[in-house]
């Protein structure tokens, strides 16, 4: 082994770091859905999952237990990855598939809309929706001209100059923003069309419905999963959208 | 009955309750067991300390426990029973018409009885609900569009074959029809959060009224939009209520779009009884204002008289409860009791 199992054991949780709950849009490893990972001498890797509850969507379980298996295998020195699911409904169908590299469909034929692929677009076009909310609003906070950002390329937004935080919801927002499509412009609508000044602020609460159903998501989730486990609750590492959000409610109306 | 701060009555109908048995007798496989320890998940991360039941108590709390809860400790003055049968999951169903009945007999006018279809039942199905109609007077049924059944994977209010049981409802007087668009508790996949048949059938109903329970959550921005349109779109408040307790800030923002783009008028309370209990759901809900900042973005208040249509007005005028007439029933009532 070239690389030491600690070294081989941070890789495997940085690859495992970058795969989202489609729904949630946050990190399986923040919301502590990954239960264990053993790593053999032979390069083969054993990841075991869990999550809230026993009926969590067939759909969105599979899609989740699918980006493992491909974030781990991409690592150079891996031989093999297995991802097995605790105690879930269709716990046989969702490892038995992910094991033999089937498609959704294949894996659950009967299953109405066993498009995966559908399923991850819609959902990321959300993410990208509340990312771009959260960075919306620090650059309206800092004092930035919204006719001036909105106008911005991709490149004219990311050398924009900003605070620590205002960079971190910068990167973010551009880890979705091609799912959009459309336009060259940094700033656009999930349809890929421009976002105009005039209407900022009723845009700015379309999107934020987004983010208040994520976050009913998020927050059940978090419980449900503390409760099945008797753990305490997950919480994510850095204040993710709805803990921005708060602080912005709590800062400005509780003085 | 629920005495606010400057003396007036306020009349409390919980839209919304369950009298279930997941004791271990009845369970049947797996699927049951794994249905209660869910839904003691909500119950648990949900609820203040002080209200936590234990485990064994939330599978089986009874007939007495529950009325207590509801009328004696609680504020509720009626409550209306959705039923959830899960007959695959528990030998002698989770929650039934039929055992809802006995306890409502018990307690006239407490309780308003609500029926439950299933269109893929077909024929035999609608002569089923005509008979339930029949035997106990139902204004109401509560549907679950997600539930798996065989193959099937859940179906749509739209389809032809729902609107078979609909024209049924219609002409039974069944006029209230709550359907469950909120979080994944049974079998479903993802069209279980998607609200756009109520849309359609809404429009082709006028005479009904359709309640979308847990307000579509987490499809919240769909619903608001297809409940603006139509004027007999209703939102439940199951298992979006209780958040005023963990969450308050977000419970704002929640309530707050609702009455923007909804409006007072077509919200209704419901504990969800007994995943939460009413008494600190209501107590809450009672002294809960909207911060500024909230209501500077909607320009929508919380006043005392769209929490009054909330936990009891809005009920009554769909169910046909006269306010002033129920409450001198119950009152008679307690004075036989005492």
């Amino acid at each position: 082994m070239s690389l030491s199992l600690e070294a081989r054991t941070q890789a495997v949780r940085a690859a495992l770091d970058q795969v989202t709950d489609p729904e949630l849009d946050e990190s399986v490893v923040e919301l502590g859905f990954i239960t264990g990972i053993d790593i053999a001498e032979t390069g083969a890797v054993d990841i075991r999952f869990r999550l809230p509850t026993y009926w969590c969507a067939a759909n969105f379980s599979y899609l989740m237990a699918a980006d493992m298996r491909d974030a781990v295998r991409a690592l150079p020195w891996v031989a093999s990855v297995a991802v097995t699911l605790d105690e879930h409904m269709f716990i046989d169908a969702i490892n038995d598939g992910i094991a033999q590299d089937k498609d959704f469909g294949d894996a659950f034929p009967t299953e109405a809309g066993n498009d995966l692929a559908s399923i991850r677009l819609q959902f990321g076009l959300k993410a990208m929706e509340r990312r771009q909310e959260a960075l919306l609003r620090h650059l309206l906070a800092a004092g930035h001209d919204p006719v001036a950002f909105l106008s911005l390329d991709i490149a004219g937004l990311e050398a924009l100059p900003l605070d620590a935080a205002g960079a971190a919801l910068r990167r973010r927002y551009l880890e979705r923003r091609g799912l959009a499509g459309g336009l060259p412009r940094a700033l656009v609508t999930s349809a890929g069309e421009p976002i105009m000044h005039e209407t900022l602020p009723v845009y700015l609460r379309h999107i934020s419905r987004v983010g208040l159903n994520a976050e009913f998501n998020g927050a059940l989730c978090r419980g449900l999963l503390a409760v099945r486990y008797a753990t305490p609750a997950a919480l994510p590492a850095e204040p993710d959208l709805a803990d921005f959000m708060r602080q912005g409610i709590v800062q400005t109306a509780r003085p | 009955m629920y005495k606010a701060k400057d003396g007036s009555e306020i009349f409390i109908i919980d839209g919304h309750v369950h009298l279930w048995d997941a004791s271990p007798e009845n369970i049947r496989n797996i699927h049951g067991k794994q249905f209660i320890d869910c839904f003691y998940g909500y119950h648990a991360s949900l609820s203040p300390p002080e209200q936590l039941w234990t485990a064994e108590k939330f599978a089986k709390y009874g007939a007495e426990q529950m009325v207590k809860d509801l009328f004696i400790d609680g504020p509720d003055d009626m409550a209306i029973f959705q039923p959830t049968y899960l007959k695959d999951f528990y030998k002698n169903g989770f929650n039934t018409l039929e055992q809802n009945a006995i306890l409502s007999k018990r307690y006239p006018n407490r309780f308003i009885l609500n029926g439950a279809f299933d269109p893929r039942d077909g024929e035999g199905g609608l002569e089923a609900l005509e008979a339930q109609a029949e035997t106990y007077k139902l204004r109401g049924v509560k549907l679950y569009t997600a539930e798996w059944k065989g193959d099937s994977r859940g179906y749509k209010l739209s389809d032809p074959a729902a609107y078979k049981y609909l024209e049924k409802c219609e002409k039974l007087g069944i006029k209230n029809i709550h359907v469950h668009k909120g979080p994944t508790i049974i079998p479903l996949d993802r069209d279980a959060f998607d609200v756009a048949d109520i849309d359609h059938c809404a429009t082709d109903f006028p005479n009904l009224n359709f309640i979308v329970e847990h307000c579509g959550l987490p499809r919240l921005d769909d619903f608001c939009w297809i409940a603006t349109q139509e004027s007999n779109v209703y939102g439940g408040l199951a298992v979006v209520l209780p958040f005023i307790h963990s969450r308050p800030g977000y419970f704002a923002k929640v309530i707050s779009e609702l009455l923007f783009w909804i409006g007072e008028d077509k919200i209704l309370f419901g504990s969800d009884y007994g995943i939460w209990t009413p008494q600190w759901l209501v107590e809450k809900f009672m002294n809960f204002d909207l911060p500024d900042e909230v209501m500077k973005e909607t320009g929508k208040e919380l006043t005392m008289t769209a929490k009054r249509k909330i936990l009891g007005e809005n009920a009554a005028r769909i169910y046909g409860v006269d306010i002033a007439s129920q409450r001198a029933k119950l009152d008679r009532m307690e004075q036989v009791a005492a």
